[in-house]
């Protein structure tokens, strides 16, 4: 039994929503903030102690994760739980390896004494390591700081404006058809604290929002039921995505409404309500190849799939071959600027749009945060690095992914956003449409899987549309659609404009053993796929 | 300070439900200390011990509930911890399916825990790692893995004066072997109570093995095939379906154990007659705790019976709500079987195809608990008995439900990690469908 089932086994994972080094905390604590003076002396004695004692290299992570979720299910709150995990982990190479020693302590006497940890497992390592560690350089930047440009705090929302906006979209969802309602708001604040002996002292305030639902649809006399989940995404946002502002929305010619900077989500669950009732009745899809026209809240998890995780460099060189797998992307490719998707297909990793659950002013080794091109006119030209691996690439700096989900964690290579430019002639989702003869528009998030090198995927979506001659004839069910990953990224022959650029987000990717989670978001225009082959998946249980 | 007598651990559990002015108070607290080591491109790349304590006070104002959590133990911290607990609880929204503490129970241990695991040292990591990746090197092969130790202990008490407090301990163990071209897999998993029984140096053996074998492997055309499914590739199909044997969903009319009309399908046909599933806190090879997490007592329980839903998983709320009684919520999942192996299966197979482990499987429609998922790390073809060559991987597009009614044979259950403790048998099943090929070595 893994600790985190037996934590919950015994009840100590408080309705399952405390992870472990999670404390539960009242609301009042979650706006509470350390003095940076405070963080410095602490990081100071780390450092001190850690050079003292043979260590070339130390940083440390000062850490105060605090997350608060709401849960609702029609008229009831099902929980309200705050948590909070406060600590601090050191990193130091000593003989050119690797140690870590956490602490949740954070007196100054056990801050260094876990620095002296961290260098006596640096020098452990070093016995047995085939190869020096190689830090790309990063410049000393002192004193800085930087806060996810939030207009409202979420933490300081009371929990009754919160309970009011999930019920309240209970019952407009109810009250439009559903038979069930789950809805949820999930807030994270991160405030990080990092310092390293190549001098730099970073203080960031970073905030992310989530506000899921599902809806269920049942038609009792034949036992069939459908779920809608909501058309939202996890964001890199205070409270005010929330605002339901209508600049933000897109409407798709067939009417379905999906949303970008802000979410209206009592107008989405009503639209849910009505939408879950009638895939009970949708016609079920005819198998074969269809043109894809896929919305930006279902293509961002296509994105992350078949080119977020196998561009990931620690993947590729088989650091996680035991777990998460390798990768189709091997470094020879980037030398042959393989032919990942057509020549529209651009690209870029980044980590600092605004909004997005990537964006970050530092990374978590310290260097400033950039954008830079992934795959160029459909040729792979890069990876996504740490200090440690630029060396591989040939690369003077880092790409600035390094990322720990906890102080306790240690920090390593994590996906940056990843995102599709959008196409550089004037297309809107309607003239996209307009142009295809026999396809399938798809919105949302579905089912998902793919292999252990990113070859071969599956995925569903929450709301499937046939398009014939140009129109959106009627909506489909049971579709799911198999792809390999490089012809269909060269199938992809258009992309609408800016105008309809819009976020995907993933609270949650898993990485790593043990397994760390990260959040990522991945924007993208409407985009259509050529020729995709897609499945029927209704079964009968006899 | 990680793991508690029980003397120390009651001791501060009564102070907690004592100092308590709630109409109910539930202290639980747990610890652990979780080992693990890292290894890849034949190297160990991360190794650490995380050790952790904490206390969950929930106390209860007649249905306004609150929670808080601590991890100090003095007096003035636990007075804290309740006063916390007891202002949130004074905030709250009323629960309408708030559940009373439960009252003073009997509970039977279970054998969960083994000292040779909890006294598992460094070096005795290192050693695993080391024993795994010797020999790949010496056949330049390349081998990632990950061993995770972990001793814990959970104890409880409330204000109806019931207690509860046991130790338990695991180890996981799982490897990788892949050949220097990247065109051969090969993978080993092993999930044990007792680190005694855990024999590195045979089990990477098995990984070595299967990567040799699968390098030059053949493509054959998706479609419908006999398969065996190895316990660990079987495991993941069916834990995935086991989470859906909830009654109030059932009830609710949202899953495939709802009938058409309303109710619930206990009673049924629903698989093949051989198919036996149940729950066993007291199972000699994958004890759990003899509670749940609301102290309820668990039982032996039955899910599937000769093909037939036995029961279903009721929570205190839905029971009482039905009218039912409410039992402990499963901790494991044990699938009835046979004597035979994986070996005994694959020598009795005239023609099929052998799955070392299943990937990366997800839901694609929960009214049939439709899956999908590839195979990887050794997929071979059977002919006459023998493995005749390697395959390229498959997706497979399957119902757990639908598997488990094209039984050929089931062979001896043996235990499989990875979360959920299982005892589940390798399988020999008619037309498992696959959906099409992956690249994926």
């Amino acid at each position: 039994m893994q600790r985190r089932q037996f934590l919950a086994a015994c009840g100590i994972g408080a309705g399952g929503l405390l992870l472990p080094g999670f404390r539960a905390i009242a609301a009042e604590q979650l706006v509470e903030t350390v003095e940076v003076a405070v963080k410095k002396r602490l990081a100071d004695a780390a450092m001190s102690a850690a050079t003292a004692a043979g260590a070339s290299y130390c940083d440390v992570r000062i850490g105060r994760y605090m997350r608060q979720f709401v849960v609702t299910r029609e008229a009831n709150v099902q929980g309200v739980t705050n948590t909070e995990s406060s600590g601090v982990g050191i990193r130091v190479i000593a003989d050119g390896a690797w140690g870590f020693a956490a602490t949740n302590d954070m007196s100054a006497e056990a801050v260094a004494a876990s620095a002296r940890l961290a260098t006596e497992i640096a020098k452990a390592n070093a016995r047995s390591q085939t190869a020096p560690v190689r830090l790309a350089p990063t410049p000393s930047l002192g004193e800085v700081s930087w806060r996810t440009p939030i207009r409202r705090n979420g933490m300081e929302v009371e929990i009754q404006e919160k309970v009011d906006l999930l019920l309240g979209v209970n019952a407009a969802a109810t009250n439009a058809g559903a038979s069930f309602v789950n809805s949820s708001l999930f807030l994270v604040n991160e405030q990080k604290y990092f310092a390293s002996t190549d001098g730099s002292y970073i203080d960031q305030d970073v905030h992310r929002i989530f506000a899921p639902f599902t809806v269920t649809a049942i038609d009792r006399s034949t036992g069939k039921f459908r779920t809608r989940d909501g058309l939202s995404t996890p964001m890199g946002m205070g409270y005010e995505y929330l605002d339901g502002d209508a600049a933000h929305k897109s409407t798709a010619p067939n009417g379905v409404v999906s949303y970008g900077k802000s979410y209206d989500m009592r107008e989405d669950a009503i639209a849910a309500a009505r939408q879950a009732r009638e895939k009970l009745t949708a016609t079920s899809v005819r198998p074969g190849q269809y043109d894809l026209v896929l919305d930006p809240n279902h293509l961002g998890l296509t994105i992350h799939e078949s080119v977020g995780h196998p561009l990931e460099l620690d993947r590729v060189l088989g650091y996680e071959a035991n777990y998460a797998g390798t990768s189709f992307a091997t470094l020879d490719k980037r030398e042959q600027r393989f032919q990942y998707g057509s020549e529209i297909v651009n690209l870029i990793a980044d980590k600092t749009e605004v909004g997005s659950l990537g964006a970050v002013g530092y990374d978590d080794e310290g260097v400033r945060t950039k954008s830079w091109p992934l795959i160029e006119n459909g040729k792979l030209v890069d990876y996504q690095a740490t200090r440690d691996q630029a060396h591989i690439l040939g690369k003077t700096e880092s790409d600035g992914c390094s990322y720990a989900d906890s102080w306790s964690s240690v920090q390593f290579q994590r996906m940056p956003n990843v995102s599709l430019q959008p196409g550089k002639v004037p297309m809107s989702v309607a003239d996209m449409i307009a142009g295809v003869d026999n396809g399938i528009y798809i919105l949302g998030r579905g089912s998902f899987s793919i292999d252990q090198q990113r070859y071969n995927a599956q995925f569903g979506g929450t709301l499937f549309y046939e398009i014939k001659n140009g129109q959106i004839t009627q909506p489909l069910e049971d579709v799911a659609y198999q792809m390999r990953t490089p012809e269909f990224w060269n199938a992809c022959s258009a992309i609408c404009d800016e105008r309809d650029y819009r976020s995907w987000g993933s609270f949650n990717d898993g990485k790593g053993q043990p397994s760390q989670s990260s959040a990522v978001s991945h924007g993208s225009p409407t985009t259509r796929f050529d020729g995709i082959n897609v499945i029927n998946t209704a079964r009968s249980l006899g | 300070m990680s793991i508690m007598t029980q003397d120390e651990a009651k001791t501060i559990l009564d102070k907690v439900v004592a100092l308590s002015t709630a109409d109910q108070c539930t202290a639980r607290l747990g610890g652990s200390i979780e080992g693990n080591i890292r290894f890849a491109l034949n190297n160990v790349s991360t190794s650490g011990v995380v050790s952790d304590t904490g206390l969950v006070v929930e106390v209860a104002f007649g249905k306004r509930v609150g929670t808080a959590t601590i991890n100090e133990f003095s007096d003035a911290a636990l007075a804290r911890v309740v006063k916390r607990a007891e202002d949130l609880a004074k905030l709250a929204p009323e629960n309408p399916e708030f559940m009373p503490a439960v009252d003073k129970q009997t509970y039977r241990p279970s054998n969960t825990f083994v000292e040779a695991t909890a006294a598992i040292t460094p070096g005795q990591r290192a050693e695993i790692a080391r024993a795994s990746i010797e020999p790949c090197k010496a056949q330049n092969l390349i081998a990632a893995g990950f061993l995770t130790d972990n001793q814990s202990f959970a104890a409880f008490a409330n204000s109806n004066g019931n207690f509860g407090y046991q130790r338990a301990t695991d180890m996981d163990y799982t490897c990788t072997v892949r050949t220097e071209d990247g065109q051969g897999s090969g993978w080993v998993g092993r999930s044990l109570q007792d680190v005694s029984d855990f024999n590195a140096a045979s089990d990477v053996n098995i990984a070595m093995r299967k990567a040799a074998a699968s390098v030059e492997a053949q493509a054959l055309e998706p479609g419908k095939y006999t398969v065996i499914l190895e316990p660990a590739a079987a495991a993941g199909l069916i834990s995935f379906m086991g989470g859906f044997f909830g009654a109030r969903q059932a009830d609710e009319g949202r899953s495939f154990l709802s009938k058409a009309g309303g109710g619930n399908k206990i009673g049924e046909q629903v698989y093949d007659p051989r198919v036996n599933l149940y729950a066993d806190p007291w199972d000699p090879d994958v004890p759990v705790l003899p509670w749940d997490g609301d102290g309820l007592p668990r039982e032996r329980m039955a899910l599937v019976e000769n093909g037939r839903i036995a029961n279903l998983n009721y929570s205190r709320f839905w029971a009482q709500k039905q009218g039912k009684t409410a039992m402990g919520q499963p901790g494991n999942l044990i699938m009835g079987g046979g004597t035979k192996s994986t070996s005994d299966l694959v020598r009795e197979t005239e023609r099929g195809i052998l799955v070392t482990r299943t990937w990366y499987i997800r839901m694609v429609d929960p009214q049939t608990v439709l899956l999908t998922g590839l195979t990887r790390d050794g997929t071979f073809y059977i002919e006459n008995g023998q493995l005749k060559y390697p395959l390229k991987n498959f997706r497979f597009n399957e119902s757990p439900v639908i598997m488990l009614n094209n039984i050929d044979e089931l062979g001896r259950p043996v235990r499989v990690g990875d979360g959920l403790p299982m005892m589940i048998p390798p399988m020999r099943l008619r037309d498992f469908t696959f959906t099409s090929l992956s690249d994926a070595v």
